[in-house]
């Protein structure tokens, strides 16, 4: 199913479907390695619930969740 | 200059690069500014084999767009300084993320070569890289490195001359975008080769830049000629087709196109995973620990109280042994020179103003030892990231915490390398918010001061008052910030997109190179600015002298008392505390009399309304110069002579009894103090972080805040009692 980042459970492992982002922020997320395809797991979250880590192959991101509701991802699952 | 081969080295933030930098050149850096932004420009040298080699440490920076000082700064050395080759330090766990990069120095045409660093880590994932296979396709030297251990560099330097000494006409590579953006690319390209337009560049990569929407290109372009309009509307529809086809703009294409061409690279035989993928466990666990949701800010507060514990048990002795030195100079040259204006510049100006700046020097050192160690270990990027959405509430970034821990968020700081500590801050909104209110922490300099003020009204409540005040500083920079961020300087949070780095340890050779570096940048300054307004500050406190007919009574009482104790009315001890009474209040009457006192008689009635009498205005205009300066102003100013900040407890006594203090002036001066101008220093520092206006904004807004508020806390106490 198709869900934005932000909503996917914890230790979930998903596929980057597509970046919503324009501008300074769709190029920051690319930079970064965030691109269409790309594997993804929600780690963990910071004490506030915001920002978010994720891990994306060897290296571990954070970004707001703000920020991960432009990323849209693809996983197999069942609805929560 | 012109025979020595210039090597620049560039990165992903975290690949490595400078602790690369570091083992090519000794800890023989220059520090300096790129001009015009506050991006650290670290240079050094090696001699290889007799040649001279200029190694030029690039920003950290994930791609070469025009989104950062960072990207900018990198992208403009390689085009205008044309070093003779980049070597390009690359996380090798992250491989793709560092080959986008590479790939973007090629299509600038740079001549390259790649150090896959911490190749160690790659064989512990489980992992082997066939570098030869990666140097084949590329077309370009490829060095395996572990640049802790100092693996490789040999070769890579090697392999860097090599390629500088083969100066030839160097091909940008050529990659496929997408049939539409291929088309465009001919098409632009044609345009941009028929009229020579912005030549020094490659003219595939301007219409590539053109169609990234670069700002800075475009900016050049339009600059050159009209050809600039005509490649702008070309990109335009080129961007419209692309998202009404595809949905997706050009910039993002491009972008995908690159990690497309990576990914495919990577997949040629460059990559294996020899067995099962072991992950970065240790890592991982450790965060579990360190960033959970309860435990995390508890170890946090535990850190970072620890490493002020750590700073001021260590900084102590030390400390304790310059201002020995200092306390020796001045006795030396009292000695050795007669009564004077000279000898009270050297001592009184000179001495005792720098003096007063570099004791400080060992906190300083060890802070930032403490502080390279949280930076080396990676722990800053998790204080950023647990922090980060209760700053953004007050307008701040994440990344704003350390400059605040730094100025003196748990008491006993410094707000100049706090200020320095911006740099980490990409938003410029973000930014000026914690330049102007980071300096509101209680820095060591401002100890002294709220310790005195303590000891003297509110003795009974010592340790709880310093940690109000401690927390008031916290409240009153947060809530400034975002009263700034909702008026002058109101605008979008920045992105939070960064990374956590793996936890590593740091090794000694970086945290005492790192910490070094930013204490001599203090000590400079404290050489230069401090140097002048100290003496700047003891000529207004010197001078204009009492008139001749003032001193001679003086002179005259004097001399009536030494011969009334030569006629033995007087006893040894009497006469001498009857001397000292008469230059205690010539002392006074001089102050009274010098440019600072008639200015502090000047504001004192505007001062007043906030509980100041004059001697404490003048205090407080020393106090703009360096706040150790109020301490000792205020113990002249109330004739008790030299009065030493660290031991100021007849002064305390002596506010305590006197008639135009209360414990509600106390209140008044240390919200006073703790939010008004920054001192010179950290100003000049503000200044270099932001621009001379900022810096002005710092003083006035400062001053006219703490005013009105110390103005409004002690009427209103007033009226209460």
């Amino acid at each position: 199913m198709i869900k934005p980042l932000r909503q996917i459970p914890y230790d979930q492992p998903a596929t980057i479907a597509a970046i919503t982002a324009a501008g300074e922020l769709g190029r920051r997320l690319r930079d970064m390695g965030l691109t269409p395809g790309a594997a993804v797991t929600v780690i963990g979250k910071a004490p506030l619930n915001d920002p978010v880590a994720v891990r994306l192959k060897d290296s571990i991101l954070t970004l707001r969740n703000g920020e991960a509701d432009h990323i849209t991802v693809e996983f197999e699952g069942v609805a929560k | 200059m012109s025979n020595q081969t210039t090597i620049a080295l560039a990165g992903n933030p975290n690949s490595g690069k400078t602790t690369m930098f570091n083992r090519l050149t000794g800890a023989r850096a220059r520090v300096g500014n790129y001009p015009g932004v506050t991006v650290e420009r670290r240079e050094g040298h090696l001699t290889v084999a007799g040649q001279e080699v200029h190694v030029v440490d690039l920003p950290g920076t994930y791609s070469l767009t025009a989104y950062s000082d960072e990207e900018l700064v990198a992208r403009r050395f390689v085009v205008e300084e044309r070093p003779a080759a980049v070597v390009q330090v690359i996380d090798s766990t992250t491989l793709d993320r560092g080959l986008v990069l590479a790939v973007q120095f090629l299509e600038l045409g740079v001549p390259l070569v790649l150090a896959l660093n911490m190749m160690d880590e790659v064989k512990k994932l489980g992992r082997s890289i066939d570098t030869g296979r990666l140097a084949e396709i590329l077309g370009l030297p490829v060095v395996e490195t572990v640049a802790r251990e100092g693996k490789g560099t040999d070769d890579l330097v090697r392999e860097a001359l090599a390629l500088a000494a083969a100066k030839g006409p160097r091909q940008p590579l050529v990659l496929s975008y997408g049939t539409d953006i291929d088309r465009s690319l001919v098409e632009m390209t044609a345009r941009i080769l028929a009229e020579r337009f912005l030549s020094k560049y490659p003219a595939r990569w301007v219409a590539l830049k053109y169609i990234e929407g670069d700002e800075e290109v475009k900016a050049r372009g339009r600059a050159a000629g009209p050809l600039s309009a005509e490649l702008e509307t070309m990109a335009q529809k080129l961007d419209a087709h692309c998202l009404a086809t595809l949905g997706v703009n050009a910039d993002a294409l491009v972008s995908d196109a690159r990690w497309g061409y990576v990914a495919g690279l990577v997949r040629q035989g460059v990559v294996r995973e020899d067995g099962i993928h072991q992950r970065r466990v240790v890592s991982e666990r450790l965060d579990a620990v360190l960033t959970q949701r309860l435990l995390g800010p508890l170890v946090m507060l535990a850190i970072l109280y620890g490493l002020f514990e750590i700073v001021f048990a260590l900084g102590e002795t030390p400390a304790g042994w310059l201002e020995g030195l200092f306390g020796w100079a001045s006795g030396a040259v009292e000695a050795a020179m007669p009564d004077g204006l000279l000898r009270s510049l050297i001592v009184s100006g000179l001495i005792d103003g720098v003096g007063g700046v570099l004791g400080f020097t060992p906190y300083i050192l060890i802070m930032f030892f403490g502080i390279a160690v949280l930076e080396d270990s990676g722990y800053m990027a998790r204080m950023a990231y647990m922090l980060d959405r209760v700053f953004r509430s007050f307008g701040l970034h994440g990344n704003s915490v350390m400059p605040f821990i730094v100025s003196g968020g748990i008491a006993g700081g410094c707000a100049v390398p706090g200020v320095m500590a911006t740099r980490t801050l990409r938003g410029k909104k973000e930014k000026i918010a914690t330049l102007i209110t980071a300096p509101f922490m209680s820095c060591g300099a401002k100890l002294p001061v709220y310790l005195l003020l303590v000891a003297a009204f509110f003795s009974a409540w010592q340790a709880q008052t310093l940690f109000a005040i401690t927390l008031a500083a916290w409240a009153m920079a947060l809530l400034v910030a975002k009263l700034l961020r909702g008026t002058i300087i109101k605008g979008e949070a920045t992105p939070f997109v960064m990374e956590l780095p793996p936890y590593r340890l740091p090794t000694l050779r970086g945290v005492l190179i790192h910490g070094l570096e930013r204490t001599w940048q203090y000590i400079k300054k404290a050489g230069t600015v401090i140097l002048a307004i100290s003496v700047l500050l003891w000529a207004a406190l010197t001078f204009p002298g009492l008139p001749e007919d003032q001193a001679a009574e003086f002179e005259a009482q004097r001399a009536t008392v030494s011969a009334q104790a030569e006629a033995g009315q007087l006893g040894e001890a009497g006469s001498e505390e009857a001397l000292a009474a008469i230059d205690h209040s010539e002392a006074q009457a001089g102050l009274k009399h010098s440019a600072a006192g008639r200015l502090g008689l000047f504001i004192e009635p505007a001062a007043k309304l906030a509980g100041f009498d004059w001697r404490t205005s003048i205090a407080l205009i020393g106090g703009v110069a360096a706040k150790e300066v109020i301490v000792s102003t205020l113990g002249t100013a109330y004739s008790l002579g030299e009065v030493d900040p660290e031991e100021s407890e007849g002064l305390s006594e002596l506010l305590a009894g006197d008639a135009a203090w209360s414990p509600m002036v106390a209140v008044s001066l240390i919200i006073f103090i703790m939010l008004y101008a920054p001192c010179f220093v950290t100003v000049v520092a503000i200044a270099r972080e932001s621009s001379w206006g900022w810096a002005g904004f710092s003083l006035v807004f400062n001053t006219t805040l703490a005013y009105a508020l110390a103005v409004g806390v002690y009427q209103i106490g007033s009226l209460m009692s």
